[in-house]
């Protein structure tokens, strides 16, 4: 996958700067997530996608949220949740529902679970959608970059073949 | 045949609504709703402006107030109750006679539908509900075959709401301790069974290990199909042996049933999975649409469509057939 290689040979700075760009737009687009989190605006989550030789610790603290790009995760997390790339991203945009992707043992999930299951239920009601609102803020380059990024995370039915496609 | 669908959030009832919904059925964010939830559920406001929604489209919105209404704190439950009928709700969902009491006393107008909480699953039961709080719908607890559902649509005089899809509770919908000995919380009483709070899952030699506050509930082998550590559907060892002691990780699915429900006189199905996400009800309510469509047309049904939806990739249609007397 040419993602994993760039995320192995690349610097992470740029991509941690770029995606905390994405989450302040994200932030103010969306204030209801924070408002479902409750108390959870205060955990560290680890977001492990599997067939990426990274992974990320989203804080997603109310005032400044903030996502660290890491090679591996730390163990100062309160939760965790690994899977392939486009099921992390299908789950947020409600092409999967993330139970039967537990069930099919796509994703994995440990840690804190009532921080898990608010996260996930926040951002379901947000309708967010990372891919196209991440590179909203690049104005007219933000379309062809949007479907650059699609097909590299795969389309849905690169994830019919994956095995997540009956999960929704 | 009515179609009854689940939304833990505004924006799963929008989806419900536009996937071919016939009413949606929610509740607040408190111990009022039996789906109590982290991130789940609605703010007074979101009711408001969801029914708003809902009724713009010609779809009705059920508000689910079914836990019992803890002593000395009753006015948690008469709020909500309050607050529902302020919001424009079609009915409220009630299970517990006090709350009954309010309803039919301080709402006379407002339908009242008697809860699967209730478990009222005879005639005596349900015309009491009727006769005294004056509630239009029983919706059945998930212990009854279709012969007794329609035996007890002849014998009294309201509408039957039946589950036709999700999770089961198999112990008379929530009537069961297990969750109170084992986390100190229960659906009747916190609107949580097996709550997230004290679930733990660990990777171990490959195998995922689910447990509940000090128990091990179970353990799946690589690629075998995970469930919720639910007490009544875990994996234990006895001196008989190990295995599913009261219930397998299943699913309701009852798609192969509905003509004979629609024979029996029922008169709305229900959808389970409020907990679930955006897609899941997106799926499952056109599915069901599709089928109901089929039903009145006197097509055939497709089947199994939403295996992969379902806890332990199974399903089963339940006491619906009771294959096992
Ligand atoms: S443990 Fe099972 S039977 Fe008991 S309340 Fe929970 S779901 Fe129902």
């Amino acid at each position: 996958m040419p993602l994993a290689l760039a995320a192995r040979v690349l610097p992470l700075l740029p991509l941690q700067v770029l995606l905390n760009i994405c989450l302040g737009e994200i932030r103010s687009r969306h204030p209801r997530i924070f408002d479902r989190l409750g108390s959870n605006t205060g955990k560290r989550y680890g977001l492990e996608p599997t067939d990426l030789p990274i992974a990320f610790v989203l804080e997603p603290r109310r005032m400044n949220p903030r996502i660290t790009v890491v090679r591996s995760l730390p163990s100062n997390l309160d939760a965790r949740i690994a899977g392939p790339l486009s099921a992390l991203i299908g789950m947020t945009d409600g092409s999967y529902d993330g139970d039967a992707l537990f069930f099919s043992r796509d994703i994995h999930v440990d840690g804190d679970m009532e921080a898990v299951v608010a996260l996930r239920n926040a951002i379901d009601d947000s309708r967010v959608d990372f891919l196209s609102e991440s590179v909203l803020w690049l104005g007219p380059l933000a379309a062809p970059i949007e479907r650059i990024l699609r097909s590299i995370v795969g389309s849905p039915s690169a994830r019919e073949e994956m095995g997540v496609g009956r999960g929704g | 045949m009515e179609l009854i669908c689940p939304a833990g959030t505004p924006s799963a009832l929008r989806d419900a609504v536009a996937a071919g919904a016939d009413a949606v059925y929610c509740g607040f964010a408190d111990e009022t709703n039996a789906r109590n939830f982290p991130g789940l559920n609605f703010s007074r406001s979101e009711m408001a402006e969801s029914i708003a929604h809902a009724h713009q489209a010609g779809v009705k919105v059920l508000v689910a107030i079914n836990t019992f209404a803890r002593a000395g704190a009753v006015n948690i439950w008469h709020s909500a109750v309050d607050d529902a009928v302020d919001a424009g709700a079609d009915a409220v969902i009630v299970a517990d006679v006090g709350v009954m009491d309010y309803v039919a006393r301080t709402h006379p107008q407002q339908r009242l539908h008697v809860s699967v909480q209730a478990a009222a699953a005879n005639p005596d039961a349900i015309r009491f509900y009727v006769d005294r709080f004056n509630a239009k719908r029983v919706v059945l607890p998930r212990v009854l075959s279709v012969p007794e559902i329609a035996a007890i649509g002849k014998e009294v005089n309201c509408e039957t709401e039946v589950f036709i899809f999700g999770g089961l509770c198999v112990m008379e919908e929530g009537r069961c301790s297990l969750s109170s000995y084992a986390t100190g919380k229960s659906p009747n009483m916190d609107g949580v069974c097996s709550p997230a709070s004290h679930i733990q899952y660990r990777e171990e030699n490959g195998m995922l290990v689910s447990r509940l506050g000090e128990f091990t509930i179970n353990k799946f082998a690589a690629g075998e199909a995970a469930a919720y550590p639910t007490l009544c559907k875990g994996r234990y060892q006895t001196s008989e042996g190990s295995g599913y002691l009261f219930e397998d990780p299943t699913s309701l699915d009852a798609t192969t049933m509905l003509p004979e429900l629609k024979n029996a006189g029922v008169c709305a199905l229900k959808i389970e999975g409020r907990q679930r996400g955006r897609a899941y009800i997106e799926r499952v309510v056109r599915t069901f649409r599709q089928a109901l469509r089929a039903l009145d047309a006197g097509q055939p049904i497709p089947t199994d469509e939403l295996r992969g939806l379902s806890e332990g990739q199974s399903t089963t249609t339940g006491a619906y057939k009771k294959t096992w007397r």
